[in-house]
């Protein structure tokens, strides 16, 4: 575990890069074979029309892997994550046309929580078309 | 219908290993879009300190996911499926998941509750690698949703 920041170079408040990432049904094709979940709702409008929801939406777990990628980026070593939790609050809905989602994360150092692990608390923000996709999207990191 | 609050505590047998794949990781790490060469270059991830590449963090959810199919579909508990939607999702790791991994899951059902008709259930898998080494505990809240009045 080689994290590329250090410990003693950040504070409570610290905000981390943020980033902005697409989603357009083609991407949530790729991702559903990736990751072996192929339920219609992320691929198939009308199934997604039939069970209540607006449009075909993104993979909850699609955009748990993008919001911390803020933070692994970051922190310069992935394997420098020891936790990270997510509540999906609202859906990216994806529309089909070029342009698809964008989903915006933003972080910042929520607290220092262990001087002697190095270990900094990071919450995250994660919306899609104005709405808070995630909420209560924590990662705790173990810095240099 | 409530579900069976005697499931709570439960423990299922671990699933059959899963031997996770270079190649597997860099798909995953392309369909996600991330280019971090700890995910698919060797001499990278060794120069971070790892033996070999990394999967990104929430990699490991595929498995973890498939074995609480059994648990989601066991018919004593009673879950509609058709209902549940994914509440929450928590990773906590003892150290990444990398290429060469044989990793085991093994399924508890930590908590069960109702909430103004919906109703919740979280699923603890617990993951180790080949020498019994825990390596990530994944934590799943599945939300079943109420059944409207007036619904069939």
């Amino acid at each position: 575990m080689t994290a590329t920041v250090r410990y003693a170079d950040v504070e409570a408040g610290t905000e981390l890069p943020g980033a902005s990432f697409p989603v357009t049904r083609a991407t949530l094709v790729r991702y559903a074979g990736a990751s072996g979940d192929f339920n219609p709702i992320h691929w198939n409008e009308r199934f997604a029309r039939q069970v209540g929801l607006p449009d075909v939406i993104a993979h909850g777990m699609f955009t748990m892997a993008e919001a911390v990628r803020v933070v692994t980026d970051w922190a310069g070593d992935p394997g420098a994550v020891v936790e990270y939790g997510v509540r999906f609050t609202k859906p990216v809905v994806v529309p089909d046309d070029d342009t698809g989602a964008l989903i915006e994360v933003t972080a910042k150092v929520g607290a220092k929580l262990d001087d002697e692990a190095r270990t900094v608390r990071v919450d995250l923000t994660a919306r899609s078309a104005g709405e808070k996709v995630l909420g209560l999207s924590r990662a705790v990191v173990r810095l240099a | 219908m409530a579900l069976d609050q005697s499931f709570v505590g439960r423990s299922y047998p671990p699933t059959e290993p899963y031997e996770v794949g270079r190649e597997k990781i860099r798909e995953f790490a392309v369909a996600i879009g991330d280019t971090h060469l700890a995910y698919t270059d060797p001499e990278a991830a060794k120069a971070l300190g790892h033996p070999d590449v990394i999967a990104p963090p929430t990699f490991v959810f595929a498995l973890s996911f498939e074995a609480a199919q059994t648990v989601v579909q066991d018919p004593a508990l009673g879950l509609d499926y058709s209902r549940v939607v994914h509440g929450d999702q928590k990773f906590a790791y003892t150290r990444p998941v990398r290429a060469g991994d044989r990793l085991t899951v093994t399924s508890t059902i930590d908590s069960i509750a109702s909430r103004a008709g919906n109703e919740m259930i979280d699923i603890r898998g617990e993951v180790h690698d080949a020498s019994g080494e825990h390596v990530v505990t994944v934590v799943t809240k599945l939300v079943a949703r109420r059944v409207e009045e007036g619904a069939a």
